[in-house]
């Protein structure tokens, strides 16, 4: 037979090894030999020394006079100030975005507002290096995510939407629709200028008018979003932005005009907005937390599969909602995946975010890697293995190194609570079924991942696994047709896709 | 009784070295193309690449004096004295021996020959045996061969792989370098699969190469990543060391940078030289020299200033 040869002389080779017994094991040298030059990314990101907040298309100081810093994680350098909204404020943001949704958006033709949205999408194009670097310094995520990722995913939510605005009597067949009116959104730090985006452009394109808070700590790109908008002409009080910390957000969530709220950031906020907005009359979308599942089977291409899981947990230092962070292994491929894994995360550059070959960035605030840094030592604690590669971290700013625990067990606290930080817990299981019991077994439910050569598994996998979102050997994957959002404590709601701008509109 | 058809035989050899996932790869290498390489990183890379070049000619209309003139780029391959001379020259047999007369006997540029019926294989078994014995007695020290893919794609695996072996007999001391064809292999599973059936067969310091550099689609980075990690996999397995050679293709400096890129973040430092990686390319000579050029001047130079030897592949 063919393949007897094959065995033959794989056992040779074998036989070869193990000829040099006492030798150390073989091992892939990743160091400095061709070190490379610092790359940074060049671009004037053009910041202000201080923003306003921005109500009925102006630039306007807050009516307290306070200003807060915002630092760059990186260097803990402050960027630029960032006016604090007061409660007067966010009433005038609201007065301003009803009479543009009662005088002019609402009731303009949806191939009139098409126009505006694709000139703020080629606007963005325009000036997408300049945003990126902004987006960088003020989050502290790579570079190459930035240019490649959440700038042009923000474009291209704004251009999808475009195209729908004057399709809307599409968006439900049979049913005729008409917007909300007056929006309050609220949006988290992980992905400042793409979930602004996220959240305006079905807003706008089914006709509706948006007060929005991006988070305290990385409000610049917003607020830059705020000088396209102008140069496109979008009437005023369509889009304000009222910055702040959480009690600007409880204004904004709190006042009696929005008919709808869209909030995404922690399961622990969302639960305390619902709270205060029960019995209202307010619709809502939550996009919450997340534990992810990734899926590992013992017929899956192991390189790519390790690949995917580097993406999903590595993506922007794991502060995503979606990050796979729980990688679960078929057992007999278990010690191989954590090899693999540990190789690729040696070659894994961690520093500067404005340097182009940076793959780990800094973390975004101070109150996060101290979070990050306290489950961390849960975990170690709990008797969890750790591994962590020996790159050297820049002396000022936040990082943190990737890492990874093995071993870990269903009730350790690294494996049930959200970190959102650069940290996998790896898990192990024998059968299809218990892959998805423990898939499951978790109160959120907003994305996993299935790696396997059979087809049909996958199709098994995505019926029974209860997350909005499955990636079948791939991860981290959107696209602004396609509708996202969770089960359970991860949130309802869908945004992207047509699933998302029914949340935008009243069925007439 | 396990079913012998080829499809059967194929599944047997991917369930044993694992398949490959084509988007995955292709991701993968994308971002190797996002690597920003500057100032003195990108002078050690492009110089590094100079020493890793087979600079080849191949051609029905190649002579004693083009093979002479190869040589002679090879040894200086630029005015400037401080650029290193290339790995190797790559020549048909019957250009071994004038090559040989070139080079002398204490250059180090090593002479590769292609050999056992090079490109397409297609020639009895002891006929492209003899061809190899001819190459290395008239002084080849390397001998790059190519795989039986007809054998390889009916599924009759152990063929390919004693015709490997006995190409490394007759080989001797010189190295040897397996050419899978990946054009013809199709898939990277095939072209994972055909590593391992070569790998498992040559010598520690021996290669495996991609393409003859013949067919429509030569080197790319998806076939390098792939043959990449089969030498990780089978290297972390065994302890031997494979090397590895993209020919066909690869004509700007850029792009040997990145395919180095790729051997750096999948292999490591031990494999960033020449005994461990090869360019087989000629065009990209000069495209490295010019580069090199403007990283020193600051002004690209016309590429009639940098003397040509070959315009093969």
């Amino acid at each position: 037979m063919p393949t007897a040869s094959v065995v033959k002389k794989s056992s040779r080779a074998s036989q070869r090894f193990a000829n040099r017994v006492g030798r150390r094991a073989p091992e892939l040298i990743f160091g400095d030999l061709w070190a490379f030059d610092p790359a940074p990314e060049s671009a004037d990101p053009k910041l202000k020394p201080r923003y306003n907040l921005f109500i009925n298309g102006k630039f306007v100081a807050p009516k307290g006079g306070k200003y807060f810093d915002s630092i760059n994680p990186a260097n803990e350098r402050k960027l630029t100030e960032i006016a604090l909204a007061g409660p007067a404020d966010v009433d005038a943001a609201y007065a301003a975005a009803r009479r543009a949704a009662d005088g002019v958006w609402g009731k303009m033709p949806g191939r009139e507002r098409a126009k505006y949205l694709y000139r703020i999408a080629r606007l963005l194009q325009d000036r997408a290096r300049e945003f990126a670097v902004a987006e960088t310094l003020d989050g502290g995520k790579p570079i190459k995510e930035s240019r490649d990722f959440d700038v042009p995913m923000a474009a291209a939510h704004f251009f999808y939407h475009a195209g729908w605005a004057d399709k809307l009597e599409y968006v439900a067949p049979g049913r005729r629709v008409a917007p909300l009116g007056v929006v309050g959104q609220v949006i988290p730090w992980n992905f400042p200028l793409l979930m602004c985006a996220w959240k305006l452009a079905p807003a706008l394109a089914m006709g509706n008018t948006v007060v929005l808070k991006p988070a305290e700590t990385t409000s610049i790109t917003a607020l830059k979003l705020a000088e396209i908008f102008q140069d496109a002409g979008l009437p005023p009080g369509v889009v304000n932005f009222v910055t702040g910390a959480g009690d600007v957000g409880a204004a904004v969530l709190n006042n009696a005009t929005p008919a709808k709220i869209a909030f995404t950031g922690s399961t622990e906020v969302g639960k305390i907005i619902m709270r205060s907005l029960a019995g209202s009359d307010k619709k809502m979308t939550m996009e919450l937390g997340g534990k992810a599942a990734n899926i590992i089977f013992d017929d899956a291409p192991l390189d790519q599969a390790v690949e995917g899981i580097v993406n999903g947990i590595f993506f922007n230092q794991g502060h995503v909602c979606c990050a796979g962070s729980r990688l679960l292994v078929q057992e007999g491929i278990a010690e191989k995946v954590l090899a693999k894994l540990k190789t690729r995360i040696c070659s894994l550059r961690v520093g500067d975010p404005l340097d182009k070959n940076t793959d780990i960035g800094a973390i975004n605030s101070r109150e996060q890697l101290t979070k990050i840094r306290a489950l961390v030592a849960a975990g170690v604690k709990e008797g969890c293995a750790m591994f962590q590669p020996q790159c050297v971290l820049p002396p000022k700013g936040f990082y943190f190194r990737p890492t990874v625990f093995s071993g870990v067990s269903m009730s350790s606290r690294v494996a049930r609570e959200e970190i959102f930080g650069p940290v996998l817990s790896i898990l192990t299981f024998r059968t299809v079924d218990e892959a998805i019991e423990k898939a499951n077994n978790t109160s959120y439910g907003l994305s996993a991942g299935v790696w396997t050569d059979k087809g049909s598994r996958i199709l098994k996998m995505s019926t029974e696994l209860k997350a909005g979102v499955v990636w079948a050997n791939t991860y981290n994957k959107f696209d602004p047709a396609s509708p996202f959002g969770g089960y359970k404590e991860s949130g309802f709601g869908r945004e992207g896709g047509r699933q998302g701008l029914l949340d935008y509109c009243k069925l007439i | 009784m396990l079913v012998r058809s080829p499809q059967a035989a194929l599944q047997r050899l991917f369930d044993e070295v694992g398949s490959v996932d084509q988007i995955g790869i292709d991701e993968r290498v994308a971002k190797y193309g996002t690597r920003s390489i500057k100032k003195a990183a990108k002078v050690w890379g492009l110089r590094t690449a100079v020493t890793m070049v087979d600079l080849t000619t191949l051609e029905g209309k190649d002579t004693p004096g083009k093979v002479a003139s190869l040589c002679q780029k090879a040894l200086r391959p630029d005015d400037d004295v401080s650029i290193p001379p290339v790995a190797a020259v790559c020549v048909y047999p019957s250009m071994v021996r004038h090559a040989r007369r070139a080079l002398g006997n204490n250059s180090s540029v090593r002479i590769a020959s292609v050999a056992t019926a090079f490109p397409s294989g297609q020639a009895p078994l002891k006929t492209r045996l003899a061809e190899v014995k001819a190459a290395v007695a008239d002084g080849a020290d390397e001998i790059d061969m190519v795989i039986n893919r007809g054998a390889f794609l009916a599924g009759e695996f152990g063929r390919v792989q004693d015709e490997i072996a006995a190409v490394v007999t007759a080989c001797g001391t010189a190295t040897l370098k397996v050419i899978l064809e990946v054009s013809e292999l199709e898939t990277y599973d095939s072209i994972r699969a055909a590593s391992f059936l070569a790998m498992r067969v040559i010598r520690p310091g021996d290669f495996i190469k991609t393409s003859t550099g013949k067919t429509s689609l030569n080197a790319t980075l998806g076939n390098n990543q792939v043959m990449l990690e089969a030498i990780r996999d089978f290297y972390l397995d065994t302890g031997v060391a494979i090397a590895m050679k993209p020919a066909g293709g690869i004509r700007s400096a850029k792009q040997a940078l990145t395919f180095l890129i790729a051997v750096k973040e999948t292999l490591g430092d031990a494999w960033l030289n020449n005994t461990r990686y090869r360019f087989g390319a000629s065009s990209l000579l000069n495209d490295l020299l010019r580069q090199l050029e403007k990283e020193k001047t600051g002004a690209y130079q016309a590429p009639y200033y940098f003397s040509e030897a070959a315009e093969s592949y």
